[in-house]
């Protein structure tokens, strides 16, 4: 964290980062505008996660300034952790109330769907 | 390596900052699990791509990463310790940061007077809940962001003042990279899909 930060460091980060924004806002605009037949959905999950991915790249480097500078260690190794952790809790709770659903049977939904209303 | 006593302080304080930010993320982490479980869940009222407007979080995301930009150049500022530019940057910065938060107040309050307010279904739980959490760390840091102000301008740059502003930069920076999965999950993808 000791580089001086530079304006042109910053200026690079802020264009990078609205050019992905605008490619992720651009690919939806026009998959919606065609009546959704622009993209394969799925071609489109995996753009827009990767651009979201690419950005956050982007932010950390420029930005946060991590790097692999032994000044800044505790700072990526806390950073990769985190994204670790993150991704146990976002991808650990879809698999598991995926799976609840999936396993519930069709009388129970119904039996479920009854009380409801 | 040759470091001064209040450099080792700074960086340790940075850290332990840092530290609170990325426990923070889990806080994010867990609501962004939330919204990916229960996005789905409409109970027969709005979906997605019928109150999301794509125009609106463009201009939402453009002026939230904007000012993460000026942030940045209030930093550029602390180091070569210029106390007009810093103030001037921070004032930028902060209204970029107030007009973020009128446009989604804005949105809530539309919401909310359509009906499609919280306790609609499941759904709009998760969204006010996810994106009214980062509005009020936003809230929060924009009111550090006057308190660092009014600290520049009286006690001008000391140790201690360069410190907090550090810490208020990654802070800002912070919100704007949770906001990139903000819009990309809560907006782009269900829109899209």
């Amino acid at each position: 964290m000791n580089h001086e930060p530079k304006f042109h460091g910053y200026l690079i980060g802020y264009l990078l980062s609205v050019a992905l924004t605008l490619i992720a806002f651009g690919l939806a605009y026009l998959h919606i505008n065609s009546g959704h037949l622009a993209f394969s959905h799925q071609f489109l999950v995996y753009a827009v996660v990767a651009l979201a991915v690419l950005q956050l790249y982007v932010q950390a480097v420029f930005f946060l300034h991590l790097s692999r500078h032994p000044e800044a260690r505790y700072n990526l190794v806390s950073f990769i952790f985190t994204i670790f952790i993150v991704l146990f809790i976002v991808i650990g709770s879809l698999w598991i109330m995926n799976n609840l659903n999936y396993n519930m049977t069709a009388d129970q939904v119904d039996a479920y769907l009854h009380k409801e209303n | 390596m040759n470091r001064t006593e209040t450099e080792h302080v700074r960086d340790t304080s940075l850290l332990g900052f840092w530290l609170f930010i990325m426990s923070d993320c889990l806080l994010f982490a867990s609501l962004f699990a939330t919204y990916a479980v229960l996005g789905h869940s409409y109970a027969g009222g709005p979906s997605a791509s019928e109150i999301f407007s794509l125009p609106f979080v463009l201009l939402e995301t453009l002026i939230l990463l904007t000012s993460t930009l000026t942030c940045g150049l209030a930093v550029v500022a602390l180091y070569k310790r210029n106390r007009e530019q810093i103030l001037g940057w921070l004032f930028v910065t902060g209204a970029l940061g107030a007009l973020f938060l009128a446009l989604e107040l804005h949105e809530f309050v539309t919401l909310i007077a359509e009906g499609h307010g919280f306790q609609a279904s499941a759904f709009l739980s998760a969204f006010f809940t996810l994106v009214g959490t980062h509005g009020l760390h936003v809230s929060i840091g924009l009111l550090w962001m006057l308190f660092m102000m009014a600290q520049v301008y009286r006690t001008g740059l000391t140790n201690v003042t360069e410190r907090h502003l550090m810490c208020l930069a990654l802070f800002w920076h912070f919100l704007d990279i949770v906001w990139i999965f903000i819009f990309s999950f809560v907006y782009l993808l269900p829109i899209i899909v």
